[in-house]
């Protein structure tokens, strides 16, 4: 039997054999309710969105509050007022001991 | 207004799973006509298919767009057909002595007149699809993209990630395994 010439004419048998492309009934539909549902990812998606909204916000406030502080230094004599108050503050109650000794 | 895959493609991988429903209404027609050319029972064209657009749904975000969407969804229905015959190799023993009678018929006329044989009977379709189920899964899928769909190596190398030279070792062996298999019809009634 001539091999070669019967492999010829199967795959000539199969070429005529072009397959139906018939979709079963609402064949999708199936597919939608296999989807693998993405709830918990929106809502680790959600939570990454606002932990960076949150991120961004701060760098901006960060930035701008170093902005006010760069080119608005407040006077001399105020800052000193302000530690010298602050000192006083912390250190009001060794100040009472030395001055009842 | 209907909107573009691309539109489609993108509110899919934004979260709207909705979105992926008319991709599969185009392309399915497309995807159950590559698996029947590798499963035969209706049950697994659509064990194929199902599993062919889940991959594609899960896989969405490696599509980059450099290529048409049915390209790539080509590409892994044909993956997923060939994953298909690697689980499924259960009829690959099977021995010819169940050939049907117009089976018998088409060989016997093939042996006395080999040049007035139609190829086109459901005799030879069906020995042709017998044939093909005992051929291993690379050949099978060698055969079946390059001799019955008539496909150039470089487009088989892309569908089934292959390289060039691969496919064309394995279209070798495959066109060898088919001709060993044809060499193993009844000897005695046929040769």
């Amino acid at each position: 039997m001539n091999l070669a010439e019967l492999q010829k004419k199967l795959i000539a048998a199969a070429r005529t054999n072009t397959p139906g492309d018939g979709v079963p009934y609402a064949f999708e539909k199936r597919i939608m309710a296999l989807l693998p549902s993405r709830t918990t990812t929106d809502n680790l998606v959600l939570w990454a969105r606002g932990l960076w909204q949150a991120a961004a916000s701060s760098v901006a406030i960060a930035l701008m509050l170093g902005a006010w502080v760069f080119f608005n230094p407040t006077s001399g004599a105020n800052a000193s007022d302000l530690s010298q108050n602050f000192e006083n503050t912390l250190l009001a109650a060794v100040d009472q001991n030395l001055q009842t000794q | 207004m209907e909107r573009t895959e691309a539109e489609l493609i993108s509110a899919v991988l934004k979260g709207n799973a909705a979105s992926f429903e008319p991709l599969v209404q185009k392309y399915s027609p497309r995807v159950f006509s590559t698996a029947r050319r590798y499963a035969r029972r209706e049950s697994e064209v659509e064990d194929i298919a199902q599993e062919a657009w889940l991959k594609a749904f899960k896989k969405l975000g490696s599509f980059r767009g450099e290529a048409p969407f049915e390209h790539w969804l080509m590409r892994l229905t044909v993956r997923t057909c060939y994953d298909f015959l690697r689980r499924h190799q259960r009829n690959r023993e099977s021995a010819f002595s169940d050939l049907t009678e117009p089976e018998s018929d088409w060989l016997e006329h093939f042996m006395t007149q080999p040049e007035a044989v139609s190829e086109n009977t459901d005799a030879a379709r069906l020995l042709v699809a017998r044939i093909l189920e005992r051929l291993s899964p690379p050949a099978r899928l060698i055969i079946t993209l390059l001799e019955i769909e008539d496909r150039s190596v470089k487009e088989i190398a892309a569908l089934t990630g292959w390289s060039v030279p691969l496919v064309k070792v394995r279209a070798f062996r495959a066109r060898a395994e088919m001709r060993k298999i044809l060499a193993k019809l009844p000897k005695d009634k046929y040769l």
